[in-house]
């Protein structure tokens, strides 16, 4: 027995799902507004907010609306009257919300918004998947992705911490998987409260804009067009963002190790790189599927195969340098997506890690791989045979991509 | 690490036992990941739910296809599914049956089956058929796996709708008690 047997009944380990985890995250952030609206796969993190909120766990509005525009629309006010803000959405609801989800980066607000990846309809399922979440990545949010229910419950302090960081003020999605995190329960050890509030620190969200009667100002004004001050200015909007979202890789990279110097528990920010010191092939992973891809490779390593791992945690803005170096003195690379790149016939993590390696001196050849859609489990005997594959490549064979992992399911 | 799939059906609260074992675990020092099985969930209709344990922590968040134990909850829902799929040669059994081991169907590869009458038990303290934390008491006799008072520690951290936390307490000290545990001997799978 180790010493988690000492636990008393009022520690602060909990045994959760993933989107409790999230919820606890959210309320140890100590959100002053948050809006909701019901959808599998996330439907019992917004109960948990909405039990934590009557029990006086939490100190937050909640806004009960009747849809995810709405839920998205008073958070726009909330956060520009300086509050901070909180909400989660998966799939459907996203598709939704996206009138105002599109808006929220240029409006620069700081919000954290959870996505619970689910994958889209046609053809109809409610199960997880990545495509939401995939679907906006062009948006100009901030997306981390999540491997266990305990760095949820982490990432979303982090979260608030680098979405109102003065030289980022943009919008993040902590994307965890929807199904195997959202319903998956495992020990979550809950940070204490002083703990997320030191770290935090005063909270000044909204420097830049603040809707208040007293002192009216506009906000988003009409700009662009072909003439006059109009596009420069509109450039300088766009430069911004951009800007922002640059910078944001630094402030991740910081705002994860303060985390870790406070709680003893740093998670990668951009990406984790598992055993690949001497790795002759590589797969890159995002999400839950993480764990089993390492299992895998543990297997594989048993084997005398020389396999190494590359995970994702911030897919945007895309760690594009870091990715480089890590996979720079492999011979062959199997990323594995949870979602499909419909234009070009792969999935998206592919399609960014491809455009990463451009910068390497040497061409790396790369097959994507595609399970997990639609609920679908990825086990280590599928890391097994994506091993087998990207070790094939690697020896020169031809590998027809994009493999479809649970094609042949039974 | 040792696997556990539980089946039951809709309504009978697998799952939540399946959240209740994990807890019971984690206090006694044990890593757990509990996945449960998704479909269109409907009261009545078959339900699996998935609970690993180790002492190191566990990374993959996958499902069970080779479970080390399986308890069910329902006396009929074998009629409608195979509840042994993928189990390991030399697994425990632990059924949900006021019927004798000679009158069931049992794979060989088999090395323990433990039952409990756990309809009546339920019919005596719910005065409804919730079998779920009786099945749990039922699993700590059988395995050994788990101790009763780590499930009535994770019982009192529950939060019942509707059923009366002193009650599952009995349920789970009963399940324990009134559980037959036969030794098979094991044929090669």
């Amino acid at each position: 027995m180790s010493q988690a047997a000492a636990l008393s009944r009022d520690s602060r380990t909990l045994v959760i799902d993933g989107n409790e985890a999230a919820a606890w995250g959210a309320a140890l952030s100590r959100p002053d507004v948050v809006a909701v609206y019901p959808i599998t796969p996330q439907s019992s993190l917004v109960e948990y907010l909405a039990k934590f909120i009557a029990e006086g766990k939490m100190d937050a509005e909640l806004m009960d609306v009747e849809g995810e525009h709405s839920v998205l629309s008073v958070l726009h006010g909330a956060c520009l009257a300086g509050g901070r803000t909180y909400s989660a959405t998966s799939a459907q609801g996203l598709a939704y919300m996206f009138e105002p989800y599109f808006r929220t980066p240029g409006l620069r607000l700081p919000m954290v918004v959870s996505l619970v990846t689910r994958d889209s309809v046609t053809p109809c399922c409610v199960w997880g998947g990545q495509q939401d979440a995939m679907t906006v990545k062009e948006v100009g949010w901030i997306q981390m992705y999540c491997e266990t229910q305990q760095e949820i419950c982490d990432s979303i302090p982090i979260a608030y911490k680098v979405a109102e960081h003065a030289d980022v003020m943009l919008p993040v999605n902590v994307c965890h998987d929807g199904n195997y995190l959202s319903y998956g329960v495992a020990r979550v050890d809950l940070p204490e409260q002083e703990v997320v509030d030191a770290f935090l620190g005063e909270k000044n969200v909204n420097w830049h804009a603040c809707l208040d009667p007293e002192r009216p100002m506009a906000v988003d004004p009409l700009t662009g067009g072909a003439g006059g001050a109009g596009p420069s200015m509109f450039v300088r909007y766009r430069k911004g963002q951009c800007a922002g979202m640059s910078a944001a890789l630094d402030v991740i990279v910081a705002a994860h190790e303060d985390w870790g110097r406070r709680t003893g528990r740093y998670w990668s920010p951009l990406i984790e790189e598992y055993r690949m010191e001497d790795a002759e092939v590589a797969l890159v992973t995002i999400g839950s599927m993480t764990g089993a891809a390492k299992d895998a490779v543990d297997e594989a390593r048993l084997d005398g195969r020389r396999v190494g791992l590359v995970k994702i945690k911030t897919f945007r803005p895309f760690p594009a340098k870091a990715i480089a170096a890590a996979l720079s003195k492999v011979k062959a690379i199997g990323v594995v997506d949870r979602a499909v790149n419909f234009g070009w016939n792969c999935g998206p993590v592919f399609q960014e890690v491809l455009a990463a390696l451009y910068a390497l001196p040497v061409r790396v050849p790369l097959v994507s791989f595609i399970g997990g859609l639609a609920g679908a489990d990825i086990t280590p005997e599928h890391f097994a045979r994506s091993i087998a594959d990207t070790i094939r490549l690697a020896a020169g064979e031809q590998v027809s991509s994009p493999v479809w992992l649970n094609e042949f399911d039974k | 690490m040792h696997e556990v799939r539980i089946h039951g059906r809709g309504g009978q609260g697998a799952v939540m036992a399946s959240g209740i074992l994990a807890a019971a675990l984690v206090k006694e020092g044990r890593h757990v990941m509990a996945i449960p099985a998704f479909g269109f969930e409907r009261r009545g209709a078959p339900v699996v739910a998935f609970l690993r344990f180790d002492d190191r922590p566990i990374r993959r968040i996958t499902n069970i296809y080779a479970p080390d134990t399986v308890i069910v909850i329902d006396p009929t829902v074998a009629r409608s599914i195979d509840v042994f799929a993928g189990m390991k040669a030399g697994g425990t059994l632990v059924q949900s049956t006021k019927r004798a081991v000679s009158d069931m169907a049992l794979p060989p590869h088999l090395a323990r089956v433990a039952t409990c009458d756990a309809v009546g038990i339920a019919m005596s303290i719910f005065r409804r058929p919730i079998t779920n934390t009786i099945m749990l008491g039922a699993f700590a006799r059988a395995t050994g796996r788990v101790g009763v008072d780590s499930l009535v520690a994770a019982l009192e951290d529950t939060d019942f709708r509707d059923a009366g936390l002193k009650q599952n307490i009995e349920a789970v000290r009963r399940g324990f008690d009134e559980t037959e545990i036969t030794q098979l001997a094991v044929q090669a799978a």
